[in-house]
């Protein structure tokens, strides 16, 4: 056959979409968002990214375009959007200080493996490098917190660059990628072709799956006595809910989960052992290092799962499912190494276990979860102080929603007490920031969340510190009509820095004693409904107002002001010494 | 732990921004470069860097990962030393003069298997290929004829093994 006519036929058939002539870049910038399917984008205008929004002007029916109140709040909100739409969100700033405050969110998204793309607008060509007005160097800002960045500087280079932009952002172990488009490109015209990317030769996103490592994990579980399955985000993150579920239920082995991990297997399930880490609970921290076997899945062994490494699982071996090479061997060594996305890897390993049941070695965990509930559980949640404890304020909310509702959390005292109190009946429902910890997530990740599945009813648990770092966000809810719930903990206090001092600094509360807002106030000058709960007995009916109200309601609990967490694995101790108090 | 000196090679795209990515592998750890070198490989297109560094194996296992990666790495190997072919050039500048002036300076660049780039009336460059520990023998030799300025490059190096780049590649699913 011709060589040439098969090429030409080829070529033809790769092309997805028509050429349009003479668009400028700004457009074509558009136009390669419609084509990857985005039909959300989170941003802040400025100067030197007027012109892509000028073309979005003409675009307002096919795109929605929310303009939050901070860049931050683009970055976290294209996160809880990413998060429950299962693919990338996306961001616009301008350069300069929209471009910086972004990095937040960025390193956020890094750190926790969402796909994000982030579109930043830059001086023009001829300026580059001159300290020009509002001129940063964002791609070397970013670099050590992007999964990839590129600057464009002309507008031939758009629809390629977005094509890989997306592709890398979503594929393998996802994460965030910055372009940042110089105005001279963004006015340049060009004829527009989109072709998806379908690879890039340096980068391969997934392994095919060794067969071999996929043998020898099964014998492995076939041998063990005491196996413990670690669920990570990954397992959402492959969407491999269900073939964890079978899994688990085939091999009777118990599944505890990271703080990311949680809500990818039913919290009510008999299999289910709980929450890892610092402040997990008992039995699973414990029964670590008491374990023949970690089957960890899409995990990365992070130093709060695993505390003082020297000292973690020294009787198991390791079988690490995980698709980022890098993390195999990072902190915790495998015995063998599963490089594949979760969902393929259990695949692979279902029809080579075996069937069987493991009732003394689950009897392990229910003796330490009676102990847990004994020492902590009980006395957490008993109606026995002046305030109302965080605790109580999550049962009750996980008794009233019956687990369905998604959770998004800020950091602090609250967000672990929300993920030890509340019971998770459906996937997907666990939004947080775990890797970096930031602060001021929760308000902007909800809003995106919401806007991702409509359909669900997404709740923000923040402490009155956090709600503080993003709360201007609250004019993006008021503005597009967003029915975010939240729930502010208030205790007068950056609550996880003041437990800290409490137990390792003799009680010196060091700049962690907060006066705060009158937060229904602020809430209602946004015109947002809210409402305060001061006393225990109003808890139940605040929590139904909260609930039943139709749009964003805002429910602030006054809690008990110094109330700790436990169970605890201070830093640097091992996971058995896990206090109860 | 013990550490050791390690020769990395990386294989990359050639893309502004790539080096900085690259490193600050090294840096987050706090990992010294004893020296970096960057060319073109066999391969047309594919970029080629060479980077020393003294750590110990955990952590040099763990960096070839970080670099690995990188979207834009397609591969990265270490190697000890005796896996590796290396040299380096160093060029040390020292006034005509001193050569007038003493037999000895002829004596030491012919010991040494050095050469003599070019002689000006006041100065001439002497070049001399070889490994660290020779070329800093040269230096120390010719330090009490005053050297006006010395130069050297950072390590290049080729792996022993047969296997190919691209057969590394193809054995993960990628083609070049
Ligand atoms: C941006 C940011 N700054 C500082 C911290 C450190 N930090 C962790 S928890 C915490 C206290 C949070 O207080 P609050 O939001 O009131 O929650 P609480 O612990 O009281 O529930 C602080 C300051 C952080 N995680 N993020
Ligand atoms: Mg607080």
């Amino acid at each position: 056959m011709n060589t040439q006519i098969q090429d030409l036929e080829t070529a033809q058939a790769n092309t997805s979409s028509k050429i349009r002539k003479k668009v400028t870049g700004a457009e074509a910038l558009i136009l390669s968002l419609l084509e990857e399917g985005v039909d959300t984008i989170f941003g802040y205008p400025g100067g030197a990214i007027m012109p892509v929004y000028d073309a979005l002007y003409h675009y307002d029916q096919q795109l929605h375009h929310i303009l939050t109140r901070h860049e931050q709040g683009a970055t976290h909100a294209a996160q809880g959007y990413a998060r429950l739409a299962k693919k990338a969100g996306v961001c616009f700033a301008t350069s300069g200080p929209g471009a910086t405050n972004l990095i937040t969110g960025i390193a956020d998204a890094q750190i926790d493996s969402t796909p994000m793309v982030c579109i930043t607008g830059q001086v023009a060509s001829h300026l580059l490098g001159s300290d020009a007005f509002q001129e940063t160097d964002i791609i070397g800002i970013s670099a050590p917190v992007t999964k990839w960045n590129f600057q464009i500087t002309k507008a031939e280079e758009i629809p390629g660059t977005i094509a890989k932009a997306f592709y890398i952002a979503q594929n393998g172990r996802p994460g965030p990628v910055l372009i940042d488009i110089t105005k001279d490109a963004q006015f340049e015209t060009i004829d527009f072709e989109y072709q998806k990317c379908q690879k890039i030769r340096s980068y391969r996103p997934v392994p095919p799956l060794n067969h071999q490592a996929i043998l020898q994990a099964a014998q492995l579980i076939n041998q063990a006595q005491k196996p413990m399955v670690l669920m990570g985000q990954g397992v959402s993150l492959a969407r491999a809910e269900k073939e964890l579920l079978t899994f688990a239920e085939k091999t009777g082995i118990p599944i505890a989960s990271t703080l990311l991990g949680l809500s990818s297997f039913p919290t009510s399930h008999p299999l289910y052992v709980g929450f890892l880490g610092m402040h997990g609970n008992y039995g699973p921290n414990v029964k670590t290092n008491e374990a023949d076997l970690l089957i960890a899945v899409g995990m990365r062994f992070d130093d709060r799962v695993t505390g003082d490494l020297k000292r973690y699982a020294q009787k198991a071996k390791v079988i690490h499912i995980e698709i980022d090479p890098a993390e195999i061997d990072k902190n915790v060594k495998a015995d063998v190494a599963v490089i594949a996305d979760a969902k393929e890897a259990l695949q692979g390993l279902l029809p080579l276990v075996k069937a069987q049941e493991r009732p003394d070695w689950l009897q392990e965990f229910a003796a330490c979860d009676q102990t847990e509930h004994d020492q902590v559980v009980s006395k957490t949640l008993a109606p026995n102080t002046p305030k109302v404890k965080m605790a109580e304020v999550i049962d009750a909310l996980s008794r009233l929603t019956q687990g369905q509702a998604v959770i998004v959390t800020d950091v602090g005292q609250h967000q672990m007490i929300a993920s030890r109190y509340y019971r998770f009946a459906q996937p997907n429902s666990n939004i947080t920031s775990g890797g970096l910890g930031t602060m001021g997530f929760a308000l902007p990740a909800a809003l995106g969340a919401k806007l991702a599945r409509p359909d669900r009813e997404v709740i923000a648990i923040i402490g009155d510190g956090g709600f503080q770092m993003t709360a201007q966000e609250l004019g993006t809810l008021m503005q597009y009509q967003i029915p975010v719930k939240m729930i502010i903990l208030n205790n007068s206090f950056l609550g996880m820095v003041r437990q800290w001092q409490e137990l390792f600094f003799d009680k010196r509360y060091s700049f962690t004693e907060m006066a705060n807002p009158d937060f229904v106030a602020l809430a209602r000058s946004f015109k947002i409904e809210a409402q305060q709960v001061q006393a225990r007995e109003e808890l139940s009916s605040g929590l139904e107002n909260l609930l039943n109200h139709k749009g964003s309601f805002l429910l602030e609990v006054v809690v008990e002001k110094e109330d700790n967490v436990f169970p605890m694995v201070p830093t640097g101790e091992s996971v058995s010494n896990i206090r109860l108090s | 732990m013990e550490k050791e000196q390690f020769t990395l090679t990386i294989f990359s795209e050639n893309n502004i921004g790539l080096l900085n990515r690259i490193t600050d592998v090294f840096s987050r750890r706090k990992i010294n470069i004893d020296s970096l070198t960057t060319s073109a490989s066999e391969t047309e297109g594919i970029f080629r860097f060479t980077i020393v560094v003294e750590t110990s194996l955990s952590n040099v296992e763990r960096i070839v990962k970080q670099l690995e990666k990188q979207v834009e790495v397609l591969k990265a190997f270490f190697y000890k030393e005796d896996q590796i072919i290396h040299q380096e050039v160093a060029l040390y500048k020292i006034s005509t003069q001193s050569l007038m002036h003493s037999k000895k300076v002829e004596q030491i660049i012919r010991a040494n298997h050095a050469r003599i780039l070019t002689i000006e009336p006041e100065f001439m460059v002497i070049e001399k290929t070889g490994h660290q520990s020779e070329t800093q023998a040269l230096f120390e030799q010719l330090k009490p004829y005053e050297i006006l300025s010395f130069v050297r490059s950072g390590r290049i190096a080729i792996a022993k093994p047969m296997k190919r780049l691209s057969a590394y590649l193809a054995e993960v699913g990628q083609a070049l």
